[in-house]
């Protein structure tokens, strides 16, 4: 049964590093929609401190959202989807398997980047190490979503910007305690919300499967 | 015997029964609808005391604190006869919620332009960040997305699952924003500013209200009646049951 998770996730990495480009714009998008804010903000330092929390993450959410789209595009087109639900192992369990090397190639490089994103916002070094933490407890809830997002919309032919609509205001919890997390520890105030946040990972990790295979199965039908 | 006392329930899964049975039920709730709202539009505009604070202002309370009410409900209703659909493959379940997710997005809307007319002036502001309000714009965005995504969807059975299941997950996630953005409300916004006095609400005021509430869930159950069966004869276009029932009963009509 384990078999599954494995070879999902060994193709799903292996896909991804044949594909560098997919794995490498999101990464590019992620830095210029910050610079973008930069850009459209006065750059004064203490402004850029008090935004920079909500920025990095706006703009984590918005690169996840970018390669959410392919996540099971290419499967279903190509019949593979099908195949995986026609198979007598559990479909969540090719789910996690995708979404483990999803979260490990899209995400992961994400978060790496982004304390570079929190020094162009001027975050002190306490404020760094937190938004890693918050986002490596966040990023996973926003695959989860976005997996959802795709799941239910990938057999239609303008998924692209419904997704958008659909994921978009369910991520909302996840991107206040996030953001509030950090403004918080910048701040020197206790972090309250990281137990929320991994609540909601532990949620999100548990029932997402299920339920993106179920989204799965009505867009096969 | 247990079979016997079930069957309404069985028949609420049949097209035709509940076309039938819509069509009973409506007037009823718009007649009561009319009656409570004419009551509580008097009592609320004419009987009620104004304000100690807000004079004559707060009177649109008597539609904003209904339609807010009925947003929340109508969304719980919405996601409990997805969920019934999902799980007991009941077209009819679906055709609810198709049909109440538009009025439930006007409520909301409602709520938040009663809102902003009630705030302006009171608060001096349009629009402030304050959680109930965000969480309600939130509430707005998810109705669209059940909406839009209901009609992507070629056939009408997938399209019928897929915002089905987005309807439950959302409703899962309801609580969860409402929390969230309590809570970086409280540690953002000191109380003060935008504090909005309730002095324990007179009972003159709270009756209308009351039934006012009352008034909007009967108008809301009177239109979802209609509705449901315009949307039921949508879906059910290519069955015979329609056809027999303009003509006449027992009639096959080819």
């Amino acid at each position: 049964m384990n078999s599954v998770l494995l070879a999902t996730f060994r193709r799903e990495l292996l896909l991804a590093i044949r594909n560098t480009a997919d794995v490498v714009t999101p990464l590019f998008f992620f830095l210029l929609v910050g610079l973008l804010f930069v850009l459209g903000l006065e750059p004064r330092p203490e402004l850029l401190v008090a935004v920079g929390p909500g920025v990095v993450w706006v703009a984590a959410l918005l690169a996840s959202l970018l390669g959410a789209e392919r996540l099971f595009r290419a499967d279903f087109q190509s019949g593979a989807l099908e195949l995986a639900a026609l198979s007598p192992q559990p479909l969540s369990l090719h789910v996690l398997g995708k979404l483990l090397g999803h979260w490990l190639m899209a995400s992961l490089p994400l978060l790496l980047l982004s304390p570079l994103l929190g020094l162009m916002m001027n975050l002190p070094g306490q404020a760094l190490s937190m938004l890693l933490l918050v986002l490596l407890l966040g990023t996973p809830v926003f695959t989860v979503l976005c997996a959802l997002g795709a799941a239910l919309t990938v057999s239609l032919r303008g998924g692209g910007s419904l997704l958008a609509l659909l994921v978009l205001p369910l991520t909302i919890p996840v991107l206040i305690f996030g953001s509030r997390s950090v403004v918080q520890s910048v701040g020197g105030e206790d972090v309250t919300g990281l137990w929320a946040l991994a609540t909601l990972t532990m949620l999100a990790i548990s029932l997402g499967p299920w339920a993106i295979a179920a989204a799965l199965r009505i867009s096969l039908e | 015997m247990a079979k016997e006392r079930w069957r309404w329930f069985h028949k609420l899964a049949s097209p035709p029964h509940v076309f039938g049975l819509a069509g009973t039920l409506a007037p009823w709730f718009g007649g009561l609808a009319l009656l409570c709202l004419l009551i509580g539009t008097v009592g609320g505009l004419g009987f009620a005391p104004p304000d100690s604070e807000q004079g004559d202002g707060y009177r649109i309370i008597f539609v904003h604190v209904p339609a807010a009410w009925l947003s929340l409900f109508v969304y719980t209703m919405m996601a409990v006869a997805c969920a019934v659909g999902l799980i007991w493959r009941m077209k009819v379940a679906f055709a609810v919620a198709v049909a109440a997710a538009p009025m439930g997005a006007a409520f909301t809307f409602l709520s938040l332009a009663s809102g902003s007319i009630w705030g302006q002036p009171m608060w001096g502001t349009w629009w402030e960040w304050d959680p109930r309000m965000t969480s309600q714009l939130i509430l707005f965005f998810l109705y669209m997305g059940f909406i839009v995504l209901n009609g992507a969807f070629a056939d009408q059975r997938s399209g019928d699952k897929a915002s089905g299941l987005l309807a439950v997950v959302g409703v899962v996630n309801v609580p969860i924003i409402h929390f969230s953005v309590d809570w970086w409300h409280s540690l953002h916004q000191p109380a003060t500013i935008m504090k909005f006095d309730t002095p324990s609400i007179d009972l003159e005021m709270l009756i209308p209200l009351l039934i006012m509430a009352v008034g909007f869930k009967l108008f809301f159950a009177w239109a979802l009646m209609l509705q449901l069966r315009t949307e039921l004869l949508r879906r059910e276009r290519r069955a015979s049951w329609p056809v027999r029932l303009v003509v006449g009963d027992g009639k096959e009509v080819k």
